[in-house]
């Protein structure tokens, strides 16, 4: 699906405006990172795509259609979202919770089909949570967690994936499989919009990044166009080195810890 | 967490199914009055068998066999609507109870006592308008700007919703000044089921059955809501719509239950908490599962309250508060903040 935001302003208390008329589009396969400093508003952004949050004026459209044009459970076949954090009150079996990923693709009382079974199998083995199947969700780790909650979006098979820092809590070994899963998915046709703190990753995994910066974009297209220095400096204060890795083709940003002196 | 005791939730609910018949027989047979269990089948079957007495086929049949039933069904109710309301705020310390919908529920029949003579339609009437009253101010303070729901901010307006009715209910007794109606409302107060009659059997039933059917259609959201309020619209649960369903259904559920036998406590809490631990947290189990549970132990506590002191009853909820408060206690000491 492709999913445009079109002059996207919105204000939490109809007092401070945390996004000022923000434009962006991600193409169907496509994936684009945002990125930016804390309160840029990346969370609320992907809050408003994710249908969450009405923006105060503008409209996002997917396909073509509206947003408003679809109920919570529509949305929910087409798009998936995994927040930052995510409260569980019951003590939920990760294969339970990853279920919970075919509700908007299954009846009120209906049992699991072939189809879901195998959704779900396949969302446990993409999430590698499945020596985790009958753990409590409130008894592992954070980065398993996260894992978890990952996992239960692709059990939702959704052609719009949206992740608000899927990778914070995750070791090393799990940024770099769950990154190459993303990349493998926009290839099938998902698109992508994922905000993320890590710009060398990021530059890695997504064909397009945003710089966002104080509620709107500051620059947005290709890794090796956007990924500059004097952008990385204007965005968040930071001199870096930039450049591009030989062998692998993909830029990397190496902030740099002299920043205040200088 | 005793993953083996949810593949075994079939069996629970087999098991559950087969102590609510025994439940009920034994029911019939406990009392002041002991009633052989052959003579039992007679009464309720209706075959004039000269084996039983008149007076023990009234006691079965105008008596103990509409008290056992209501028994069930207000067991139910409660323990279904505890299940609801710890499910929809995704917090085990919610029930009908703590959120003042029961203190609403037993203002609203004091006045209908008081006032309205306390028949049959304005009773059930006093105590949903009162429940309903409850409900709103603690809903309606909880729901924030953001039309997100703060759990701590209901939980504090229920406690405080609910010491507000109860007061209006003591003022209201205060006014009263003795008489038949005071010792009407204090058996409403105390909850019992001493009061059974048919016709209580009959409004409660179709109210009863909405309102835990009415539940148990949403048991696979409430299930989302586990996920968050945003997680649940991320599966295509739309959070607003649910909560305003099952407070409803909740509403309507607690204040039948306390139309018909007062205030009779920690049900709610309780038996569905014992049953997520026993079958885990899925609410399509969960509710059936409670549902049968509240009822059985309602009976059983009935049961206790008409023999410890034959002939003289204890108020039921005096029994399930006795049983259920240490319980309770003992699971908060054995889980900790895993609760």
């Amino acid at each position: 699906m492709r999913i445009t935001i079109e002059q996207v302003c919105f204000a939490y208390d109809g007092a401070t405006s945390v996004l000022k008329g923000v434009n962006l589009a991600v193409e169907r396969g496509g994936s684009v990172a945002l990125a930016g400093p804390n309160g840029s508003g990346k969370s609320t952004l992907l809050r408003i795509v994710s249908g969450v949050l009405r923006p105060s004026s503008g409209r996002v459209r997917l396909d073509g259609s509206s947003m408003d044009e679809y109920s919570a459970r529509r949305l929910a076949r087409h798009l998936a979202m995994v927040e930052q954090e995510r409260p569980m009150g019951f003590d939920f079996t990760v294969r339970e919770v990853v279920a919970m990923g075919r509700i908007p693709h299954r009846g009120r009382f209906a049992r699991e089909t072939v189809k879901d079974r195998r959704a779900i199998q396949r969302a446990m083995e993409l999430a590698d949570i499945e020596a985790l199947a009958d753990r409590s969700i409130r008894a592992i780790s954070g980065g398993e967690r996260q894992r978890v909650y990952l996992g239960m979006a692709f059990a939702q098979e959704p052609d719009v994936l949206l992740l608000d820092e899927p990778t914070t809590h995750l070791d090393l070994h799990h940024q770099v499989r769950f990154m190459s899963i993303v990349r493998e998915r926009t290839g099938e046709g998902m698109s992508v919009l994922i905000a993320i703190h890590d710009l060398t990753l990021a530059a890695q995994a997504t064909d397009r990044i945003a710089l966002m910066l104080e509620g709107h974009i500051a620059a947005s297209g290709e890794p090796s166009g956007v990924l500059t220095p004097k952008n990385v400096r204007s965005v968040f204060g930071v001199e870096a080195v930039v450049g591009e890795h030989p062998d692998l083709g993909t830029i990397y940003v190496l902030p740099s810890l002299t920043s205040r002196d200088a | 967490m005793g993953i083996r005791g949810r593949r075994a939730s079939g069996w629970i609910l087999c098991g559950l199914v087969g102590l609510v018949l025994i439940s009920i027989f034994l029911g019939i047979v406990v009392g002041p009055v002991t009633i052989p269990l052959r003579h039992v089948y007679g009464a309720i079957l209706g075959s004039e068998d000269s084996d039983v007495s008149e007076v023990h086929r009234v006691i079965i049949r105008q008596v103990r066999l509409p008290r056992v039933l209501l028994g069930l069904l207000v067991g139910s109710a409660l323990a279904v609507s505890g299940a609801a309301m710890q499910g929809l705020f995704r917090n085990p310390l919610a029930s009908p109870y703590v959120l003042g919908i029961a203190s609403g529920a037993s203002t609203g029949a004091a006045v209908a006592i008081l006032f309205a003579s306390g028949s049959l339609l304005f009773l059930p009437l006093g105590a949903f308008v009162g429940a309903t009253a409850a409900v709103l101010i603690v809903y309606g303070l909880a729901r924030g700007r953001d039309r997100r729901t703060s759990i701590f901010t209901l939980i504090l307006a229920g406690v405080a919703v609910g010491a507000l009715f109860s007061a209006v209910t003591s003022f209201l007794i205060y006014l009263s000044s003795g008489g038949e109606k005071l010792s009407d409302v204090l058996f409403w107060i105390m909850g019992g089921l001493g009061r059974s009659t048919w016709t209580s059997l009959a409004i409660l039933t179709p109210i009863a059955a909405v309102g835990i059917g009415g539940v148990f259609f949403f048991a696979r959201d409430l299930n989302a809501l586990s996920l968050g309020e945003e997680g649940a619209f991320h599966v295509g649960v739309n959070p607003t719509t649910l909560y305003r369903w099952l407070l409803g259904l909740t509403t309507l559920l607690t204040a039948a239950a306390v139309a018909m036998a007062g205030t009779i406590g920690f049900i709610g809490l309780v038996i569905p908490h014992i049953m997520r631990l026993l079958i885990g947290p899925d609410h399509r189990r969960l509710i059936p599962v409670s549902a049968l549970a509240g009822g059985c132990f309602l009976v059983w506590s009935d049961m206790a309250a008409r023999t410890v002191f034959a002939p003289a009853e204890l108020p039921v909820g005096v029994i399930t508060a006795l049983l259920g408060a240490p319980f309770f206690l003992y699971l908060l000491k054995r889980k900790g903040a895993n609760l």
